[in-house]
């Protein structure tokens, strides 16, 4: 047996099997702006790599572009050719004006399966950063380089990367529906859900192994839980009237959803696995509705009508007298809470422009980080560096991707149809 | 408060259930079928085989009036085949011009106790999907409101929302929205 670096892991069927086959369209992504300064780094093509039958190290360099953080350098022919246990001339690649180098090689193993060994160096500080190694097999090869991104991100910013985590998001195609899941760069892209109704308000479970979502299919709102893994799904909420908006506690076994059988739309608390009664926590004449808990639990954030026009108030997740959180406006709605828990991203409306907002919830200024005419349906990245969100361009839905500083936004175009109501899920493992 | 509210309204619609089921346009039109029946065998000669046809004949009107009942449903002569109500942008009151159509639908659940209705509520493509499913719970609930205070059941009828996901119109203009704000009133079978 070789010697393995001591952070080694193992990456062993890291990809959901799901029975649905790929749509066949995937989201292609294209950056349309980029921070100030990107980190330049060269991430050196693996040797070996090309036996995988996909390019480990160009995924790796896209999805580090894709952060907007990282600049990726074009490496020249070099002779002979480093992976992880060549010595590193520092000087060298300072003249190529590399900040951080990643270099690596690619095996195959006695079981038939691949492992990729790589090391990450600051250039700049002349240090090594850290090593590791991944077993995957060939149908995981861009699992095991968003991997790779992960790692090489962690090292470089001090904290976790997104690149392994995946999305859900509802294509529209005539009047088919599908709620799909993919990696978060868009690839690899499968359905869960086909319909002839809308599907709306998909949302992750904290683990990541179940979606709840709001179906059309019997003519009216229902909430449903998809469990992932076994491909089945069950109603939560089908009570007379509409039933709608889920969200997820932080525990994952209880969903907040909006129902209307008692008048009105209001919000109630549901076991997550559909056991149990129903308990109402909102009680208003008003809207309450898109309910949102914040990280630790602890409080209900959701949009209500009750002072005249749509805002952002928070209760406690217990219920319990509300506070109103949102000021400037007259529409304020969707409120996603941070990651962090110092945030709101929501949507605002201004002059006929729904734009997604940021509240800074310690000193209540708010952002406005984007600046088309129909951004919606905001969902943080679990790191809480980007948020993903659905707009419209050129009368089509797309997704679109923003950093929390509203500096970099990314377009997910897609040629499959109209995309909307994008959920990013969590980290996984 | 709010419940308190209901039950006064459903009290209200109760009454005028009550007063409904013996209007005199009813009794007016219960006395006219017993007339328009003898009419024939009174004006005309060849009287005696009215007793004999006279039961069949009722059967036949029961049926036919159960059918036409059912088919006026679809009828476009008929009020009972307008199912839309519209509403103005931001509000949820159905407005006095729907009047007759809401009053005809509720004449309608009234004297077919087996009826169920689904009233789709729907609002215009702007703003947050979640916030406009709630608004078209909005207009629904309030078709549905007026509907049992003019006599219609609980149990018949389900006010439900497709918020702006199913737009009978789908440009991005105030005429197309003012067609996707709507309550569409459906019967069993129709959805």
């Amino acid at each position: 047996m070789t010697f393995l670096p001591k952070e080694m892991r193992f990456l062993l069927g890291v990809v959901l099997c799901l029975a649905a086959a790929s749509a066949g369209a995937q989201l292609s992504i294209e950056i349309t702006g980029a921070g100030a300064q990107r980190t330049p780094i060269a991430v050196v093509p693996f040797t070996g790599e090309q036996g995988v039958g996909t390019s480990l190290t160009a995924i790796v360099r896209a999805d580090l572009e894709r952060s907007g953080l990282f600049r990726g350098l074009e490496v020249p022919a070099l002779s002979p050719h480093p992976n992880e246990n060549s010595p590193v001339s520092y000087g060298e690649w300072r003249s190529r004006l590399a900040d951080a180098l990643v270099v690596g090689s690619v095996a195959m193993s006695a079981d038939g399966r691949y492992e990729v060994r790589f090391r990450v160096y600051d250039i700049v500080k002349q240090a090594p950063l850290g090593a590791i190694a991944y077993l995957f097999t060939k149908d995981n090869a861009r699992a095991a380089a968003h991997r790779i991104a992960d790692f090489v991100y962690e090292k470089l910013t001090g904290e976790k990367g997104v690149f392994s985590t995946q999305i859900a998001y509802v294509v529209k195609r005539g009047t088919t529906y599908e709620l799909q899941i993919a990696d978060a760069d868009g690839e690899r892209s499968q359905y869960l859900l086909r319909a002839n109704e809308p599907i709306i308000s998909p949302v992750w479970s904290p683990e990541g192994r179940r979606i709840a979502y709001v179906s059309f299919e019997s003519k009216k709102p229902v909430v449903y839980v998809h469990h992932l893994s076994e491909n089945k799904r069950q109603v939560v909420a089908s009570f007379k009237g509409s039933n709608s908006a889920p969200a997820w506690s932080p525990d994952g076994k209880t969903i907040a959803v909006v129902l209307s059988v008692e008048g009105g739309s209001q919000i109630y608390l549901i076991n997550s696995d559909g056991s149990g009664p129903r308990r109402r926590i909102s009680n208003s004449p008003s809207i309450d509705t898109e309910p949102r808990y914040s990280t630790d639990g602890k409080w209900l954030y959701f949009t209500s009508d009750r002072g005249g026009s749509p805002q952002i108030y928070r209760m406690s997740a217990t219920g319990g007298e509300p506070q109103r959180v949102t000021f400037r406006g007259s529409y304020n709605v969707s409120p996603r809470p941070s990651p962090d828990g110092r945030v709101l991203a929501y949507v605002t409306r201004d002059g006929g422009k729904f734009q997604v907002a940021l509240l800074d919830l310690s000193n209540q200024q708010v952002q406005v980080i984007t600046d088309s005419d129909r951004d919606e349906s905001p969902s943080f990245a679990p790191n809480g560096r980007m948020i993903l969100l659905a707009t419209v361009r050129g009368g089509r839905g797309v997704l679109s991707a923003v950093s929390s500083d509203g500096r970099i936004r990314q377009n997910l175009p897609y040629s499959g149809g109209d995309v909307r109501e994008p959920a990013w899920g969590p980290f996984n493992e | 408060m709010r419940a308190t509210l209901i039950a006064t309204l459903s009290a209200a619609g109760f009454l005028i259930l009550a007063g409904c089921q013996t209007t005199p346009e009813d009794q007016q039109a219960a006395a006219a079928g017993v007339e328009d029946r003898s009419k024939p065998g009174a004006g005309k000669p060849g009287a005696q085989a009215q007793p004999v046809e006279r039961p069949k004949i009722a059967a036949v009107d029961v049926t036919s009036g159960r059918k036409d009942a059912a088919s006026a449903l679809k009828d476009p002569a008929s009020i009972l085949s307008k199912r839309n109500i519209y509403f103005e942008y931001d509000k949820f009151d159905v407005k006095e011009e729907y009047r007759p159509v809401v009053e005809a639908h509720a004449k309608y659940l009234r004297e077919n106790p087996n009826a169920r209705m689904l009233i789709q509520g729907s609002a215009d493509e702007r703003g947050s999907r979640e916030y406009n499913v709630a608004l078209g719970q909005r207009r629904s609930d309030n078709v549905k409101k007026v509907l049992m205070l003019l006599g219609a059941r609980e149990a018949q009828v389900e006010s439900v929302s497709l918020g702006e996901e199913k737009p009978a119109c789908s440009e991005h203009n105030e005429e197309c929205w003012a067609k996707n704000r709507r309550g569409e009133m459906l019967y069993s079978g129709e959805f």
